[in-house]
């Protein structure tokens, strides 16, 4: 569907579409509610500024109205404030107030934030000034003034490191002594404990790996292929990290992050007009996780944002997908440079008329493969198919290139799910672009847009 | 894993295959432990397990690393084209909005937010009526959505049109969209196509062929019924009921001989349904010997006190009555002579009695006195009688007036029966008659009938609803009471009365006698009802913001063949009428 995306501006900047706002929700019944909230019904002296600041009285069950106000100005992302008790965040109220200046409804157009809002912005603007100062004028913050005290703890979280590491290597040599047969048998219970000595050793990302290698005896026909291959991996990891001295410092900076340490320090911020492809959650324990893919126009790089919640909280960062960002990124090292932070925004996120050129099924495979040697570690890597067709092969699906005879099958993850009937739909047996995660276990469609610059159809 | 086997297939070259031996070999020696065989792994130094990992580090990453990718599989065939444009950008977003609020993850207490589900068959409607087509990333959402609703169906197979055919083709889930509905007539032949249409006829699944009679009515009736004559006589019974009750579509004086040789039927229910279909049409030869029967039943007796009638009914149901659809087993708790009176009266054609009577309207025979006590089966004889013949006169008479009371009194004895008499009249008629039933008997009884007016009400019907749910707050009771009526209005409430109701969505001094806490669930109520219709109003605009958009588009493009793209409903395929 050609969507007039263009004409959708409007005197007040860019409006949110009822999609995007309602990617803010931290949970379903949060995104019911909100939808529900969604009308002029329950509110009252509610309005907007051309800046992005949206207010208003919502009328809950008690005496007194509920004040909300958010603020989409903030370079940092969405700001909200609500006097309702929730702990959801943002609330519901905040939600149907979003959706309501998406929908455009007169009742919150135009007019003067009310002084209970004020106050509330004016504190904000106060702080990130403060914060912007502070950063501007380079002192060095009063928490990093002992370098040799921080070389030390680094030095000892090392040595942990470096003993849990030393100890699964340990485990993985008896798992392999005895054979794999055996660890179908043992089951879940040794591996989490495996997993909580890696936490203990302050290792996160050897923590989770060995998580998810109690569960592959589980995970269906060709298990020992798969746990074969992911404890070489681990091994690889734990050999990589004790050896970490003798490795070129972009692959050692690559077997820092895998193991879990925050990045030492980042690569150049990079202004660029980016345009947001797809952004998903994924939950571990009590963590959520959210991912979103960027491209940008200029520089041609796809780029990783991470962003988390924990605990009934959404992850702070809500970018629209299919509007496009006018922002600073800079890249972590190592893992490819694929992940980013976000730096600097210089406007809110606009319509974007750019979109990634694609290629075939065999480029995105060899893009993957040329990704491993930065990253053996990698799952997939982003890739953007041109003039795909879904096709059915056997049970499953596969995105073809009819021209060339050749097929990406999606992942089995991402068979049989909602995104897949809407990118079928959308393609109707025609080509279509799509954005995607390329890995060993197949495609993962993110995205899609008819070819040139359809309106990007979220697919997660 | 699917790209992993497949690589063997796509690179088969000798090294390859070498490699995966190795690499299998690996995998063996993996499961059955490095005690048990050692690994085919030429190293020395360390342990022989982390000999293993090391080489299979190696074969993962490479075999990672060399993954090609599979053959294509046949291509899908293409979605056909849908012609029609699709709604506009703000339309499409608040579809979207509306379809986000999936049923059975409400939680009980609506408060005071629109039940955004309730919305979708209006927004559907008018987008079907302005021919518009579904956006394609929507289908998925549409189709799920009309799956667990089948009220949705017809509409949303209609807006979905020939691509939410194909996607529906494509997962089983959504296999309710391919049997006969309204929507799929679009892979019927055309009705002119005789040869096409006889050989679907002959060779077509059932549902095809309901679809293609019922279609066939539409177009033509008399070739529609020689088409199902062709093959009557070989039917399956079940099946010739199907097809019979297909004919009430178009059904005229034409089709009788058709019906008195089905009146003759090896099964009974195709007797009875001849039967019924044969008294629709007044000037049938059936309607005529119920007409005599029915006659012969009731008389009008002149006494010094004025007119009665005196009902004597049947003492007996002969073979004549029986074949020509009288039951004669009467259900439990019925008198048998009174039954089979009812069913001769519902026959007979109400044209009749006016003769019978001395002149008489509708309206005074209704109004005559009935002797022992058999107004009753009379009157709810002549009720069903009026619904089956559409008779617009006996309607009106037997609904009498609006404020009469319900129970006792001439005419339609029951909420039912005026239900289905209301159904007979116009729609401004019907809207007029409740408004004024509504004030006489409230809401709680009104709530049947006002099921029957069209949406949006008229505006004097919506004036008496909302004065009626004021009435009805100021009594002191809960809203819960009226929520049949409060959901009805915010369906059918004309958005434009949203003025009356703002001020009675403020919460209220509680007063002394009222329950507790009703003023603010009152509040809320009408801040439902107020956003609801707001929420309506702004849906049509969205909608018709297009139409406008391609108006002034066609207007400044005049004279030229500007016009052609914007295609009307009528044209639309697939686009629904309004009913």
């Amino acid at each position: 569907m050609a969507g007039p995306t263009v004409g959708d501006m409007n005197q007040q900047g860019v409006r949110w579409t009822a999609d995007q706002v309602l990617a803010l929700a931290p949970d379903a019944s949060s995104r019911k509610a909100g939808s529900k909230l969604g009308t002029a019904g329950p509110w009252s002296d509610a309005g907007s500024t051309g800046a992005g600041t949206v207010w208003g009285l919502c009328r809950g069950s008690g005496s007194k109205p509920y004040q909300t106000v958010v603020d989409l100005a903030d370079t940092a992302g969405p700001a909200y404030k609500c006097s309702c008790p929730s702990r959801k965040f943002p609330c519901k109220h905040a939600l149907g107030l979003l959706l309501l200046w998406s929908g455009a409804d007169p009742a919150v157009a135009g007019g003067e934030p009310p002084g209970w809002a004020e106050e509330w912005l004016a504190g904000r603007r106060a702080r990130a000034q403060q914060k912007h100062e502070g950063e501007g004028s380079g002192a060095a913050r009063p928490k990093t003034a002992d370098p040799a005290a921080a070389a030390k703890r680094a030095a000892r979280r090392a040595e942990r490191i470096s003993a849990g590491a030393s100890e699964l290597e340990q485990r993985l040599g008896d798992l392999l002594r005895g054979g794999l047969a055996s660890a179908e048998q043992a089951g879940y219970g040794l591996w989490e404990e495996t997993a909580a000595r890696m936490v203990d050793a302050q290792a996160p990302g050897l923590a989770s790996r060995v998580r998810e290698l109690g569960a592959v005896p589980a995970s269906g026909p060709g298990w020992p292929v798969r746990l074969l291959e992911e404890c070489a991996l681990a091994h690889l990891l734990g050999q990589g990290w004790l050896r970490r001295a003798s490795l070129p410092p972009e692959l050692a900076a690559t077997v820092a992050a895998r193991v879990g340490l925050p990045p030492a320090g980042k690569g150049p911020a990079v202004r660029d007009d980016w345009l947001v492809l797809a952004r998903y959650d994924t939950a571990e324990g009590h963590l959520v996780t959210r991912r979103t893919w960027v491209h940008g126009a200029r520089s041609e790089q796809t780029a990783l944002l991470l962003s988390f919640g924990a605990a009934g909280r959404a992850p702070a960062l809500a970018l629209p997908v299919g509007l496009s960002l006018d922002a600073e990124l800079s890249a972590h090292p190592g893992g490819g440079g694929l992940r980013a932070d976000l730096g600097e925004q210089f406007a809110a996120p606009g319509p974007g008329e750019h979109r990634p050129a694609g290629v075939g099924p065999a480029e995105a495979l060899d893009r993957y493969g040329r990704a491993l040697r930065e990253d053996p570690w990698l799952e997939s890597w982003p890739v953007t198919l041109r003039a795909a067709v879904p096709a059915r092969a056997g049970e499953g699906w596969q995105l073809a290139d009819p021209e060339q005879g050749t097929a990406l099958p999606l992942a089995p993850a991402a068979q049989g799910k909602e995104g897949l009937w809407r990118l079928i739909a959308l393609s109707g047996g025609a080509p279509v672009t799509v954005f995607g995660e390329c890995g060993h276990r197949g495609f993962t469609p993110l995205a899609a847009w008819e070819p040139a610059v359809g309106e990007v159809v979220s697919l997660c | 894993m699917g790209v992993t086997a497949t690589q063997e297939q796509a690179a088969g070259t000798a090294a390859r295959t070498e490699a995966e031996a190795d690499w299998e070999e690996l995998v063996t020696a993996a499961l059955l432990g490095t005690e048990r065989r050692t690994p085919p792994v030429r190293r020395t130094g360390g342990s022989p397990s982390a000999a293993l990992l090391d080489a299979a580090a190696v074969q993962t990453v490479r075999r990672r690393a060399g993954l090609r990718p599979a053959a294509a599989a046949a291509p899908l065939e293409a979605a056909g084209e849908d012609p029609r444009p699709a709604p506009p950008a703000e339309a499409v977003r608040r579809l979207s909005l509306l379809l986000t609020d999936r049923p059975g993850s409400g939680n009980g207490r609506r408060g005071s937010a629109p039940d955004l589900l309730e919305l979708l068959p209006q927004w559907l409607s008018l987008a079907n009526s302005l021919g518009y087509r579904a956006p394609s990333p929507l289908l998925p959402a549409l189709l799920d959505a009309a799956r667990g609703r089948s009220d949705l169906r017809a509409e949303v197979l209609a807006f979905t049109g020939v691509r939410g055919l194909w996607l529906a083709r494509l997962n089983p889930d959504w296999k309710y969209a391919l049997r006969a509905t309204p929507g799929s007539g679009a892979s019927l032949p055309a009705p002119e196509d005789a040869a096409q249409v006889t050989r679907l006829w002959e060779e077509g699944l059932f549902a095809e062929r309901v679809a293609l009679l019922s279609a066939g009515r539409r177009h033509d009736p008399a070739a529609a019924r020689e088409l199902l004559a062709s093959t009557w006589t070989s039917e399956r019974a079940e099946d010739r009921l199907m097809f019979l009750d297909s004919l009430r579509t178009g059904l005229s004086a034409a089709d009788e001989p058709f019906l008195e040789q089905a009146l003759t039927d090896r099964s009974r229910n195709v007797r009875a349904t001849a039967a019924e279909l044969l008294s629709a049409l007044p000037g049938s030869a059936l309607a005529g010997r119920m007409a005599e029967r029915a006659a012969a039943c009731v008389r009008l007796e002149s006494t010094a006190a004025g007119a009665r009638l005196l009902v004597e009914p049947p003492r007996e149901c002969d073979a004549g009555m029986e074949r020509d659809g009288v039951v004669r087993n009467r259900p439990a708790g019925r008198g048998e002579r009174a039954w089979w009176l009812g069913q001769l009266v519902e026959a007979a054609p109400l044209s009749q009695w006016s003769g019978h009577f001395g002149g008489r309207s509708p309206q005074e025979i209704v109004a005559l006195e009935v002797a022992d006590e058999w107004r009753h089966e009379l009157h709810a004889a002549w009720c069903r009688a009026a619904v089956r013949q559409s008779d617009a006169h006996w309607s009106r008479a037997l609904l009498a007036e609006p404020g009469a009371p319900v129970a006792d009194g001439p005419g339609a004895a029951s909420l039912s029966e005026r239900a289905r008499l209301l159904g007979i009249l116009p729609a401004a008629e019907r809207a007029e008659w409740v408004a004024a039933f509504l004030p006489v008997h409230g809401l709680s009884e009104a709530f049947q009938l006002l099921g029957t007016c069209a949406s949006p009400w008229a505006p004097g019907l919506g004036s008496a609803v909302v004065d009626a749910l004021n009435i009805a707050r100021d009594a002191g009771s809960y809203p819960w009471s009226f929520s049949g009526v409060l959901g009805l209005a915010e369906r059918c409430l004309d958005p434009a009365e949203a003025g009356r109701l703002a001020p009675l969505a403020a919460i209220p001094d509680e007063a002394e006698d009222a329950a507790p806490g009703a003023g603010g669930y009152w509040a809320e109520a009408f801040q439902r009802l107020l956003g609801t219709l707001n929420l309506r109003a702004t849906m049509r605009t969205e909608l018709l913001a297009g139409r406008e958009r391609d108006r002034a588009g066609t207007a400044a493009a005049s004279g030229t063949a500007g016009s052609a793209d914007t295609a009307s409903p009528a044209e639309a395929p697939g686009a629904a009428t309004a009913e």
